[in-house]
């Protein structure tokens, strides 16, 4: 139970102070887990980061569902899961208890004029991140240009096609072209 | 039933969107417009103003989202839509399936989505910067009108993490940054 009950804690404390979002974290993830309580070792570590980039959704909850479950099962996992969402859960919803009057206050709005110049930096450069990482294969290079010129001219021609679409095609696209290069190489092998 | 649509319209984002919280809102900005819950200029600010909080920028979004939508328990099925998708998939694999992303067609499926994924999420900024610089997206409307005040914001926003990484060798936190454009943006377009 006491396992159980501060690693919760622990959570919750790196959820209070997990500013910038994703791999920003992971290093608090690091310093608690692995630097300070030594609860897991520095490769177990590098499994879970591994685990993580191959995992869809926010990295924070996948890297503490993951710390959870190395630690103690499922109900670690749970527990951990639950722990780092608590404070943003909290902190948000009082923020929006007051965030639309919030905004209209004119030296806010001003504010939010220069913020959203920086959301596009933001947004541009985690795009740049995955392409750093990205294979340069040949599919690597056509899945991403179709996907984002294919989206930038529906977006400019005012054509609805959802993202998920291209993503899930894309997705399709790489089975079928490792099954013809696997088929290929058995060829080759006989 | 607004609860069962905000829940199914996280989830959509938690399940298909590798990569973190900015790609989990590029992946639900459109969706987010489109129900009328945000116009694009909201939507910026909301991303914006997220990654001032602490915490996963998905649950921060996902909760004002479900609770300007749905009051308390909104907020909570919106967070529960963005989150479950992870915690399920990282369960599976952390117990019953530890070779599922060393399974050949998944990390084939995998492999091919990503890629994607990129490509969305510089569609979306490249979208995201003809609201802020032209004011609309679509062709039919839209007007370049140059705004000395932006660009200079952009210019210190692009160069600020440059020099910062040459220094220190060290990513700059995106949190002094939004803070920084938000003292010019009040400098440059509140006095």
């Amino acid at each position: 139970m006491s396992i159980i009950l501060s690693l919760f804690l622990s959570m919750v404390k790196i959820g209070c102070f997990a500013f910038g979002g994703g791999y920003a974290i992971i290093a608090l993830f690091e310093n608690e887990f692995v630097s300070k309580r030594k609860l897991i070792e520095h490769d177990d570590f590098m499994d879970i980061v591994a685990i993580v980039e191959n995992t869809p959704g926010s990295i924070s909850i996948n890297v503490a569902t993951c710390i959870g479950y190395r630690l103690k099962g499922f109900w670690g996992a749970f527990v951990s899961m639950i722990g780092v969402c608590v404070p943003s859960f909290v902190i948000m919803y009082f923020v929006s208890l007051f965030y639309n009057e919030f905004m209209e206050i004119a030296i806010v709005a001003a504010a939010f004029k220069g913020i959203q110049v920086c959301v596009v930096y933001l947004i541009t450069s985690a795009g740049i991140k995955m392409l750093k990482r990205m294979r340069k294969s040949a599919f690597d290079i056509i899945a991403f240009s179709v996907t984002c010129i294919g989206m930038i001219l529906c977006t400019v021609f005012d054509v609805h096609i959802p993202a998920v679409w291209f993503i899930l095609s894309a997705g399709l696209c790489g089975l079928v072209v490792s099954f013809f290069n696997t088929k290929k190489q058995k060829g080759e092998q006989k | 039933m607004i609860y069962l649509q905000l829940f199914l319209t996280f989830l959509k984002g938690g399940i298909f969107a590798f990569g973190g919280g900015y790609a989990v809102l590029s992946l639900l900005g459109e969706s987010l417009v489109e129900y009328g819950w945000l116009t694009d200029s909201e939507l910026m600010n909301l991303v914006g103003a997220v990654s001032l909080f602490p915490g996963s920028i998905a649950v921060n979004a996902a909760t004002y989202v479900g609770y300007e939508q749905g009051g308390f328990l909104g907020a909570l099925l919106a967070t529960a839509g963005v989150v479950l998708p992870s915690f399920t998939v990282v369960v599976i694999i952390a117990s019953l399936i530890k070779n599922l992303l060393k399974y050949p067609p998944v990390k084939a499926f995998i492999s091919g989505m990503r890629p994607a994924i990129g490509g969305m999420i510089i569609s979306v900024a490249v979208t995201m910067a003809l609201t802020v610089f032209c004011g609309t997206y679509t062709l039919s409307n839209i007007e370049f009108a140059f705004d000395w005040r932006k660009a200079l914001i952009l210019a210190v926003v692009i160069v600020i993490p440059i020099i910062w990484k040459r220094i220190k060798k060290k990513e700059f936190s995106s949190i002094i940054l939004v803070a920084i454009s938000g003292v010019m943006g009040i400098v440059l377009f509140g006095l």
